[in-house]
């Protein structure tokens, strides 16, 4: 069990927030932390870690203390058991895949855990190549093996799979889950991407300007897909036109897809501005792709 | 007839210098990258002085310091032995002093420079300040490393007014190939001074050609 309680305030931007959290996190469990950026999400995971200090309050892994303001205890990172994937990676540039492993080792810790993760993460071929020369998927399973080599009772994970695309995305989330069930180390992930928690994770947690606002199993917690015939979609308007007969038009970027929709002309929407679109579903049937 | 042995001292010194100046800078230039303290102005103000202090001030109050009758150059004659005022010992703490910004700034722009991500992964790791530094930080610096030996090297080589404050012009001792050409030029022997510069500027020339190709990219920026 993970239980954290942390206050800290933060400068989101030029304006200060204060981030205020309470949380338990059942043992095996795979989280995720979402939300709009600025939400102090990553800030959570860095205070997990032991690289920010809270304010005030108190971290325990399964009853053992890693923060607690009261009783002055603060374990410098070294000593928390944990895994960290970096949103860029982080991978030693002056060491191959496999000396950037290596690396990893606890003193004394048996070399069979390299070879196992570079067998189960498909690293057999590039392992001896610098991180410099590799493609973003290849530099994220070596990230994640790295992580993993100590084997952590708790992987953080910081939007690791962002700058990936949909398919690669796809398939390194096959092999997050495939060593989660194996080696039943706790997860905590932030990601933006609503497919991505639905598929990855046992709850949810939603922050916003520091706080909690929702936790729970992803379909209650993420709100725009409670279903329903009225939907309200964020989107971007990609230009701004207006016809002949003095209608005015906008192109509106949602998710993947491009629509042109009608604009009142009193709105004054222009290219790059955040819109929201309202929609009536008469009846919506989904179809696999070719 | 060209004598070798102030070229052979100003090489001397140099890599001495430099040498000592590495590890001695390594901990500076970490301290100054990383700290938070209020103080940090004031002491890159100070390493930052013998950059713009005529040398000759500097090689002043270094003589003063150094000589026996003050307590700096009492005390190091009496724990070490050593006298420092017209030595070769003198030479290389001068020239220590005088260098430090060309070793301490390249190093700090290393430090800043790195992804703060890669030091905290070590951290994340297990690893020590110590063997993050030494297997992480300083091999993904090389060329702010680079930079800064060549640049210490070359400086000083280049020394004058201070070697000539502390260390005169004895020779075998502290007469340094700079002063060397001086000397020359002061007893009209012109050809002879041709030779100590025209090896000087040669080597200098090489060692800084070397260093822009290995590294090029990296010296041009911090030195235009």
């Amino acid at each position: 069990m993970i239980r954290l309680s942390l206050q800290k305030k933060l400068l989101a931007g030029s304006e200060a927030m204060q981030l205020e959290l309470e949380l338990s996190i059942p043992q095996g469990d795979f989280i995720t932390l979402s939300g709009p950026s600025g939400a102090g999400k990553t800030s959570v995971l860095r205070m997990l870690a032991g690289l920010l200090q809270p304010d005030e309050g108190c971290i325990e892994i399964n009853g053992e203390p890693w923060f607690d303001h009261h009783r002055g205890i603060d374990l410098p990172p070294q000593r928390r058991s944990l895994g960290f994937v970096f949103q860029d990676y982080a991978l030693f540039p002056n060491m191959s895949v496999r000396e950037n492993l290596l690396f990893a080792l606890s003193k004394g810790q048996p070399r069979q855990i390299i070879e196992e993760l570079v067998h189960v993460l498909e690293l057999e071929n590039i392992q001896h190549r610098k991180p410099g020369t590799l493609s973003g998927g290849q530099k994220q399973r070596v990230a994640l093996a790295r992580a993993l080599v100590r084997q952590p009772a708790v992987l953080l994970l910081d939007e690791p799979l962002s700058a990936l695309d949909a398919s690669l995305r796809g398939k390194l989330q096959d092999y997050l889950l495939q060593l989660h069930r194996q080696l039943r180390f706790t997860a905590i992930m932030v990601s933006h991407d609503p497919a991505e928690v639905f598929k990855m994770s046992d709850q949810v947690v939603l922050m916003e300007n520091g706080k909690v606002v929702k936790q729970g199993l992803p379909e209650l917690v993420m709100p725009e897909l409670s279903g329903g015939a009225h939907q309200r979609l964020s989107g971007l308007v990609l230009a701004a036109t207006t016809s002949e007969k003095g209608k005015s038009q906008v192109l509106v970027r949602i998710g993947d897809n491009t629509l042109r929709l009608d604009a009142p002309a009193s709105e004054g929407l222009r290219a790059g501005d955040q819109v929201e679109v309202s929609v009536s579903l008469i009846s919506g049937v989904a179809r696999k792709r070719d | 007839m060209i004598e070798w042995t102030p070229l052979l001292l100003t090489f001397k010194l140099a890599l001495i210098t430099t040498f000592i100046l590495l590890v001695v800078s390594i901990p500076l230039a970490y301290w100054l990258a990383f700290t938070k303290t209020k103080v940090k102005p004031l002491a890159e103000t100070i390493v930052s002085m013998p950059l713009v202090l005529p040398p000759t001030v500097l090689g002043f109050y270094l003589l003063v310091a150094m000589s026996p009758n003050h307590a700096f150059g009492q005390s190091v004659e009496a724990l070490l032995g050593i006298r420092l005022v017209f030595s070769f010992e003198g030479l290389v703490l001068g020239s220590i002093i005088y260098s430090l910004p060309f070793m301490v700034y390249p190093m700090q722009a290393g430090f800043t420079n790195l992804p703060p991500s890669l030091t905290e992964a070590a951290f994340v790791l297990g690893k020590s300040k110590w063997t993050t530094l030494f297997r992480v930080q300083l091999p993904n610096m090389k060329p702010s490393l680079i930079a800064g030996i060549v640049l210490t090297f070359a400086h000083t080589i280049g020394e004058f007014g201070v070697v000539l404050m502390i260390g005169g012009n004895i020779p075998g001792i502290t007469k340094v190939a700079s002063i060397a050409i001086y000397d020359e030029v002061e007893s009209m022997n012109y050809k002879l001074a041709h030779a100590y510069s025209l090896v000087l500027f040669v080597v200098t020339f090489t060692i800084l050609l070397l260093a822009y190709l290995v590294s090029g990219r990296y010296l041009k920026k911090i030195w235009l």
